[in-house]
């Protein structure tokens, strides 16, 4: 079989694969961007010695450890504390001193991976003294995940990363006053990790569950395809009250989307978007 | 979707190889570029650093974006990028490949999948590996593979990694290769 005919062959293996997963375990990633996806299966392929893609269907098929595997591979956790620390700064001057005319307020983080997207926006309200305020509830479709973050324990090795971001982003206290660093963890103050509800949710094929002042969702859309960011975007319009924010990915976009008329650009924010006050006609 | 694609990579010395190689082509070009360049992680002044002097597009490369003729794209620092069989970029968080992010493999392994026998590999200097799997993955699929010539390469590193995996590569000086790509853009 020469390369191109053999490209044709894996399209239809990822296909097969996709769709066996989906009628096996009820996760839909047909809308996820194929190139990406292609990638996830080859490299396990490899890692397992397997021949290509139909013997991992089949292995998926029967065992459930070989999915929660593909589970993980598909989910690309990478994440940090005050990632992308311009986001933060918005949020910490833009968007806290309109929360903060709230008696209380509703936060959702929808993929919020390990959490530390999630312990980035609890420690910025405490600092601001809003924490007590607030409710967070943060969601990922990869339990395994979402276990890790319940935790609330670090590897300490990125304390410097997160340290130099935690500042840039405007905070003015110690990082370290939040955590406990005990050799190579960095363990999370209880009182923060308690007001956080972790669950599990998929953006694909669940739906509302709460009427939020704010959603966060960075670093997700990127792996869906056009129409199945629209679905999330869709979600996200439905489940923020008028006048509520949505935060999205340094290099993600709504302009184009099926909701980019419903927002308008929060003022001198660059990824934060306010949900319009409909009129009332 | 194009008919043709152009994907370059560089690495250390690449800011100054790329203005060569890139310095032909004018106010039109009949085709699109990709370009994945190492550099630190922080906001991108590099379109800005090559529109001065191309009459042509040049940006960011935006999540699901199609690839356009007449547009240079750089892979924003951070990201890998991909690209989709239907000739639209996608971005990535996954973990560094070759110890970057982006990588050259991902996005000319991608490519080569997409545009198969109608992609042109293209790279330049750097003091790492990255790229060489691509070349490899470009040829496969009968796509063009063309490696700086290291000798005159600022660091070899690169370009010999590639030449070691695709032996059959073509080593052009970047003069050349500035000849190749111009022609190409005026569709010659
Ligand atoms: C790169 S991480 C982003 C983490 C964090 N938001 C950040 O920006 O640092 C992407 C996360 O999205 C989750 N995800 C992917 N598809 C999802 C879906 N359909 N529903 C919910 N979460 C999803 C993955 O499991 C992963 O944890």
């Amino acid at each position: 079989m020469d390369g191109q005919e053999q490209l044709e062959t894996e399209k239809i293996e990822v296909t097969l694969f996709l769709e066996a997963v989906h009628l096996k375990y009820g996760y839909d990633f047909r809308d996820y961007s194929r190139a990406h996806i292609k990638r996830r299966l080859i490299r396990r392929v490899k890692l397992m010695n397997l021949s290509d893609i139909t013997r991992l269907t089949s292995l998926v098929l029967y065992d459930p450890e070989v999915f929660r595997q593909v589970l993980s591979d598909f989910s690309i956790n990478v994440t940090e504390m005050f990632r992308h620390p311009r986001f933060f700064r918005d949020l910490r001057t833009e968007i806290v001193p309109i929360l903060r005319t709230y008696p209380s307020f509703t936060i959702w983080h929808a993929g919020c991976s390990t959490g530390e997207e999630v312990i980035s926006t609890a420690i910025l309200l405490e600092e601001e003294g809003l924490l007590e305020r607030a409710k967070i509830y943060a969601t990922d479709m990869n339990g395994a995940v979402i276990e890790v973050a319940k935790e609330g324990i670090y590897p300490a090795q990125d304390i410097k990363k997160w340290t130099k971001n935690y500042h840039e982003s405007g905070g003015r206290k110690s990082f370290s006053d939040y955590f406990v660093v005990n050799y190579d963890y960095a363990i999370l103050n209880q009182r923060v990790l308690k007001k956080i509800t972790y669950l599990e949710h998929n953006l694909v094929t669940d739906g509302r569950f709460i009427d939020a002042d704010l959603i966060l969702c960075r670093n997700v859309l990127i792996y869906f395809n056009k129409a199945l960011q629209n679905r999330a975007l869709d979600l996200f319009r439905d489940s923020l009250l008028p006048g509520g924010f949505l935060g999205i990915g340094s290099k993600e976009d709504i302009r184009f989307s099926s909701v980019g008329d419903a927002f308008e650009n929060a003022v001198n924010c660059q990824k934060i978007y306010k949900k319009k006050i409909e009129e009332i006609r | 979707m194009n008919k043709q694609l152009i994907v370059i990579g560089a690495s250390a010395g690449g800011i100054s190889a790329l203005k060569t190689v890139l310095s032909g082509i004018g106010d039109f070009s009949k085709l699109p570029i990709a370009i994945v360049l190492h550099i630190m992680e922080k906001e991108s002044e590099l379109p800005k650093l090559f529109q001065n002097f191309i009459e042509i597009r040049v940006k960011e490369a935006e999540d699901k974006e199609t690839i356009q003729t007449g547009h240079i794209y750089f892979a924003p620092p951070g990201y890998h990028l991909l690209v989709e069989e239907e000739g639209t970029f996608a971005l990535s968080t996954e973990a560094k490949v070759n110890y970057s992010r982006p990588s050259i493999d991902l996005l000319f392994e991608t490519a080569a999948e997409a545009y198969t026998d109608r992609l042109v590999g293209i790279l330049l200097t750097g003091a790492n590996e990255d790229g060489a799997r691509g070349m490899k993955r470009i040829e496969e699929l009968g796509g063009t593979v063309i490696v700086q010539n290291p000798e005159t390469a600022y660091c070899h590193s690169m370009p010999k990694a590639a030449m070691e995996m695709v032996p059959k590569c073509r080593v052009m000086d970047l003069e050349a290769i500035e000849e190749y790509i111009a022609g190409l853009a005026k569709g010659r």
